[in-house]
């Protein structure tokens, strides 16, 4: 699925995901596409990594590298994953592309102690200029299609995106927001990195 | 083979019954093993087959470390020689794009070894051998066997030969269901595991087709009740027309059509008669014809019993994951678009027992119009994800290129 979405190379998101990632752990990555920010996990963190990918060409990409990845689609098939399964669950550039992005992160939750979360800002200033002066749906770098074509059918803001963590009892242990090819840490998202992040990326962790 | 005999080869493991020669690159041996009455076959049955024999060939050399093994298990009608000429037929192997130098299963990089299957008729004890009690041929005196009865025995030629691990089991079809009763059976021995097309319980359109197979051979009246051997008859009618029935089943209509459409052989016109004017007829029958010339129609019905018996999930109170509880091994699932008789469903039901104890798993569904058959084919993205597989499987169990 990420390979799909339009998004810019190189993805700088794949390297602020590894750096919160703790070396050795086990890691599921959910839409992990031809399996590039698994075999940059592998590599840097030496993770004992797994994939799930709805493209079949993705999936076969990720098995030649050596990568462990099954065919499957975020909606349905995590249903399977037994409870606690793995230390940290990826959902990269993918959850706006799912039909029910709040059961998604839910099974998510179950699966992994920890969730990372990297998604597009629909906030961001550019997209609201857009809509404001063309009038028309946005297309920016990392929102690349137009809207009849898009697989990224529930996109949403940062505060929208914290809401929902918060609603399913998920707290933000980490995040960094990007703009344009700089990233900064913050500790909540509130309206200024609302408008100003194209894109950011979570660590949440079960709430106690 | 060298390496064999350092570690120490106990009776049975060569000796007299094993000849070795070199084919196209590849340092093959051709085996027989014997067990005796003090090493008993124990069926799921209940009946304790002895003595009996395993014939199986090896490829390549096994490592100082024995952690380069690669069990290929073959389908009903297979055999054990995976990459070697047939010498009935005079043909080659049935894997060549899998197995050899060079190949996914690279021959100079692993110790390959496949055994014809117990109940099999390629020099494995099966119902056309010797009945010790009788003196006469098995017949339908043979045991029923399933597909982990086949499991134990090739589990117990390796502990003939020392080997505890095996760093690869891999097969299609029914040799897949072999790498499911081997990963869930003996999964401490099992390193990695590549089922190909196949399933975790036979279907029961599966089960259909084997029974009308079945019956074509039980209907031909020189099958004799299974004694034809004793009678000196041949039911070929019957098990050609078996496996004209099963061939159907391991195409597709897509590659029929490619291959040969409403195409008439050697004439004009249709003939208003039933020679086989059409060219799939042909083909059919050439199936069948030659078919009989390599296979023993017992064997036939015995190994298609043990498949329809598989039920892997039937062990562990119907939940298939259970089977797989705590396994440490890799998998590999394959599966192909147009296969109907082992579809993408029953892979994808592996893949989700897998899923629920948290292996470590890989799945690819191969694009292909070649049907069930493609897992013997060409099919360049098979071998491409395999590679990758089993690469990364041998860098992880630290064995050298």
């Amino acid at each position: 699925m990420s390979t799909q979405n339009g998004h810019a190379d190189p993805r700088i998101d794949l390297d602020l995901i590894a750096e919160m990632i703790a070396p050795g752990s086990r890691v599921l990555d959910v839409g992990c596409g031809d399996g590039d920010l698994l075999a940059l996990l592998q590599s840097k963190r030496n993770v004992d990594g797994r994939g799930v990918e709805l493209s079949q060409e993705g999936v076969n990409a990720s098995v030649t590298r050596g990568l462990a990845v099954v065919q499957g689609d975020a909606d349905t098939d995590l249903a399977d994953y037994p409870d606690d399964a793995f230390d940290y669950v990826i959902l990269s550039q993918t959850i706006q592309a799912t039909r029910n992005p709040k059961e998604v992160l839910r099974a998510l939750k179950r699966i992994g102690r920890r969730v990372v979360v990297s998604l597009p800002n629909f906030g961001n200033w550019r997209v609201r200029l857009q809509l404001l002066f063309n009038g028309r749906m946005p297309e920016t770098r990392s929102l690349g299609h137009s809207w009849y074509d898009t697989p990224n059918i529930h996109l949403c803001t940062l505060l929208d995106f914290a809401d929902l963590c918060d609603d399913l009892g998920l707290d933000i242990e980490d995040a960094v927001i990007l703009t344009g090819e700089r990233a900064w840490r913050i500790s909540n998202p509130g309206p200024l990195a609302n408008l100003f992040a194209s894109e950011a990326v979570f660590l949440l962790s079960r709430r106690n | 083979m060298n390496t064999i005999e350092k570690a120490g080869r106990p009776e049975g493991a060569g000796g007299p019954h094993s000849t070795e020669f070199e084919e196209a690159g590849i340092r093959v041996r051709r085996a027989l093993a014997t067990f005796g009455p003090d090493e008993p076959l124990a069926l799921d049955c209940g009946v304790k087959l002895s003595p009996f024999t395993i014939s199986y060939e090896t490829y390549g050399e096994l490592n100082a470390a024995k952690s380069n093994v690669v069990l290929i298990c073959h389908a009903l009608t297979g055999d054990q020689y995976a990459a070697s000429t047939q010498p009935l037929t005079g043909k080659p192997g049935w894997w060549p794009h899998m197995v050899g130098p060079g190949r996914p299963i690279d021959t100079n990089r692993f110790f390959v070894i496949c055994q014809n299957v117990i109940g099999g008729c390629m020099g494995t004890t099966g119902p056309r051998d010797t009945d010790p009690a009788t003196g006469r041929p098995y017949g339908l005196n043979f045991p029923v066997i399933t597909i982990a009865d086949m499991v134990r025995a090739q589990a117990m030629l390796l502990d003939k030969l020392g080997i505890g691990e095996i760093f690869c089991v891999i097969g299609g079809s029914m040799g897949g269901m072999q790498v499911l009763q081997w990963a869930s059976a003996y999964s401490e021995r099992v390193f990695s595991a590549i089922p190909i097309a196949t399933a975790a319980r036979h279907s029961a359109q599966n089960i259909a087709f084997h029974e009308v197979g079945r019956q074509a051979i039980m209907a031909d009246p020189e099958w004799k009740q299974g004694a034809y051997l004793a009678h000196g008859t041949n039911p070929a009618k019957g098990l050609a027309v078996a496996r004209m029935a099963a061939h159907i089943t391991y195409l597709s209509e897509a590659a029929l059509h490619r291959k040969f459409g409403r195409n008439l052989q050697d004439r004009d016109s249709i003939t208003y008669g039933f020679d086989a004017d059409f060219q799939i007829e042909s083909y059919l029958r050439h199936q069948g014809s030659t078919f009989v010339d390599r296979f023993d129609a017992n064997s036939y019905l015995y190994i298609t019993r043990a498949m329809d018996y598989f039920d892997l999930a039937a062990d562990f109170g119907g939940v298939l994951a259970n089977a797989f509880r705590g396994t440490k091994s890799r998998f590999c699932v394959v599966s192909f678009t147009s296969d109907w008789l082992f579809p993408t469903s029953d892979n994808r039901q592996i893949v989700h027992a897998l899923n629920a104890v948290a292996a470590k798993v890989s799945f690819v569904e191969i694009k292909t119009d070649k049907g069930h058959d493609a897992f013997l084919l060409d099919e360049p993205e098979m071998f491409s994800t395999l590679r990758g597989f089993i690469d990364s499987a041998a860098r992880a169990r630290g064995i050298g290129a």
